[in-house]
């Protein structure tokens, strides 16, 4: 019952990383491979704000997610401007540059060693100790992420969003400026993964850098595009289907070396096939890519 | 008729070859200025300098008594001025109710403090913008259409909803490139129907083509160009009796 507790809570926190994701890859249709950096930043700044300072964790939570905001346009004012690769290159960029920050900062993220003794949340009077409990709290970030999330998409500025996926042109001579709302999808994203940093934090209680990896970030992109990408319900069914998938291997009797191995592989085979076999996910609409290069 | 917009020797060059040069003119308000001229006489280069896509190599281009040349295009598109492009660039993956709604400017929801915060505020606009765009369909004769996806319309009918799409911009200057080329005669008929009426409005435009009799049906004023510079400039009957336009148009 705990270890399916625990694959619950992992769903959930990829969740909120993978329907993070989705504002800035489904709906404006820029391919982000950050997202695991901001998802770190959530989770050091709150693990650090805990642990040094003792920060209880709506606080921490908040500066974390602010902390995150703020770095997002470090990545969108610049390398906004880019298109398509070159944009994956320059996320990939910062995503690296954030890991070497975890890793290399010793002084403040004791670098390799991690962090540990992140006390478990306090919300309100509300102790948040049990498996359970968790599950209910990552429960509701995933559902505020998702609720964000449709609101957007279904609102005017969604709409404009969809326009700057199809053609980014036409957006200007429709009198917006597709700049702003560029920056502003990807400030909302980065917001979203800082949240799902600082509860994976609080839940593990200890982190290390190996957790936010260019490998982290693949994983969560992977969720998007084989659940569906732009869908309502796309990222979820990712979340659910990339974390349940490899676990399933270990009730077919393979030693947990081999299993390792296999997750990456499983990985690798099922985006190689949705790009094959169905380029809009498992429930996606519309084919990943834009408009000038489907078919 | 007091001038609505306007450019002063304009000129561009694309590795040396004239695009525009020393291009004058202006539009009137309440005035269809027709375009006329061959493959590669700079008439979308126009387009595109007055629009902001493009920035010119010297002179300049006013709306309204506003600068153009500078102005990035969403601003210059702020002003009053919308365009179609020859090609026809729509949002293909969204309907067509959502292409047109996608048009007005200024909408409350496109600002995300509102979305959150006000919603009723959104709500109560985009209904309100929504109706509008139905009647803008319902008079253009897509409304059956309104919900399928743009990319399925016919392309006669995906060069109406680019018109119709200007339309809902509320633009006071139209910049029209071929809006009638290649399309079914009665298509055309609606289209230029639509733009004859333009002027009843309170808008002006200034429409590119091909098609002379198209043209002439609907032009109050004509500009005849080659090779990026103004050749001849008159009522319709004027200038497509002109020799040079006879000539460049029977060779």
């Amino acid at each position: 019952m705990e270890y399916l507790l625990h694959i619950g809570e992992l769903v959930c926190i990829l969740a909120v990383l993978a329907i993070a994701l989705d504002i800035v890859t489904g709906h404006m249709g820029f391919v982000s491979v950050s997202h695991a950096a901001f998802y770190g930043i959530g989770a050091y700044c709150s693990a650090l704000l805990a642990v040094l300072c003792g920060a209880g964790f709506v606080v921490a939570l908040l500066i974390g997610v602010f902390l995150s905001f703020l770095m997002s346009f470090f990545v969108s004012l610049p390398s906004l401007r880019l298109h398509d690769d070159f944009f994956v290159i320059a996320t990939f960029g910062f995503q690296m540059i954030l890991f070497n920050v975890f890793n290399n900062w010793i002084e403040l993220t004791r670098g390799p060693l991690g962090i540990y003794g992140i006390l478990p949340p306090v919300i309100f009077g509300w102790h948040v100790t049990t498996n359970l409990d968790f599950l209910i709290l990552s429960l509701l970030f995933v559902a505020f992420a998702f609720f964000v999330v449709n609101r957007i998409a279904s609102s005017p500025f969604g709409r404009v969003l969809h326009a700057i996926r199809e053609n980014e042109v036409t957006v200007g001579a429709l009198a917006k400026n597709a700049r702003r709302y560029k920056v502003s999808a990807f400030a909302v994203s980065a917001m979203l993964a800082a949240m799902a940093g600082s509860l994976y934090a609080h839940y593990i209680t200890y982190i290390d850098p190996t957790s936010f990896t260019i490998n982290e970030s693949i994983l969560v992109l992977s969720m998007v595009i084989i659940g569906g990408a732009g869908s309502k319900w796309g990222p979820l069914l990712g979340a659910v289907v990339l974390v349940t998938l490899p676990e399933a291997l270990r009730f077919v009797g393979m030693p947990s070396a081999i299993a390792a191995n296999m997750r990456q592989i499983i990985y690798g085979l099922a985006l190689v096939a949705c790009m094959l076999w169905r380029p809009q996910g498992l429930i996606g609409e519309y084919t990943f890519g834009r408009e000038g290069e489907r078919k | 008729m007091t001038s609505l917009a306007g450019t002063h020797s304009l000129s561009k060059y694309f590795n040396g070859v004239v695009a525009l040069g020393d291009f004058s003119c202006t539009v009137a308000e309440g005035e269809i200025l027709g375009l006329l001229g061959p493959n590669g006489a700079g008439k979308t280069t126009l387009f595109n300098v007055l629009t902001g896509l493009l920035s010119p190599d010297a002179g300049t281009a006013d709306f309204k008594g506003q600068a153009l040349v500078g102005r990035p295009v969403h601003k210059i598109a702020n002003l009053g001025i919308a365009r179609t492009f020859q090609e026809v660039r729509l949002i293909r993956r969204i309907t067509v109710l959502e292409n047109v709604l996608l048009c007005f400017k200024n909408q409350p929801g496109e600002k995300l403090f509102n979305v959150f915060f006000r919603p009723g505020l959104c709500k109560r606009h985009e209904a309100m913008i929504r109706g509008k765009a139905m009647a803008l369909l319902e008079t253009a004769g897509l409304i059956e259409k309104a919900n399928d996806l743009a990319d399925n319309l016919s392309y006669g009918q995906q060069k109406l909803l680019s018109i119709v799409c200007c339309l809902a911009a509320d633009a006071e200057l139209l910049l029209l490139d071929e809006p009638v080329a290649g399309i079914a005669p009665e298509m055309a008929e609606r289209i230029l129907a639509i733009i004859a009426d333009l002027p009843k409005l309170g808008k002006s435009a200034i429409v590119i083509e091909h098609d002379m009799d198209a043209l002439k049906s609907i032009a109050h004023r004509m500009i005849f160009m080659d090779a990026g510079r103004k050749i001849c400039e008159g009522t319709p009957d004027e200038v497509l009796n002109d020799p040079r336009v006879i000539e460049a148009y029977l060779d």
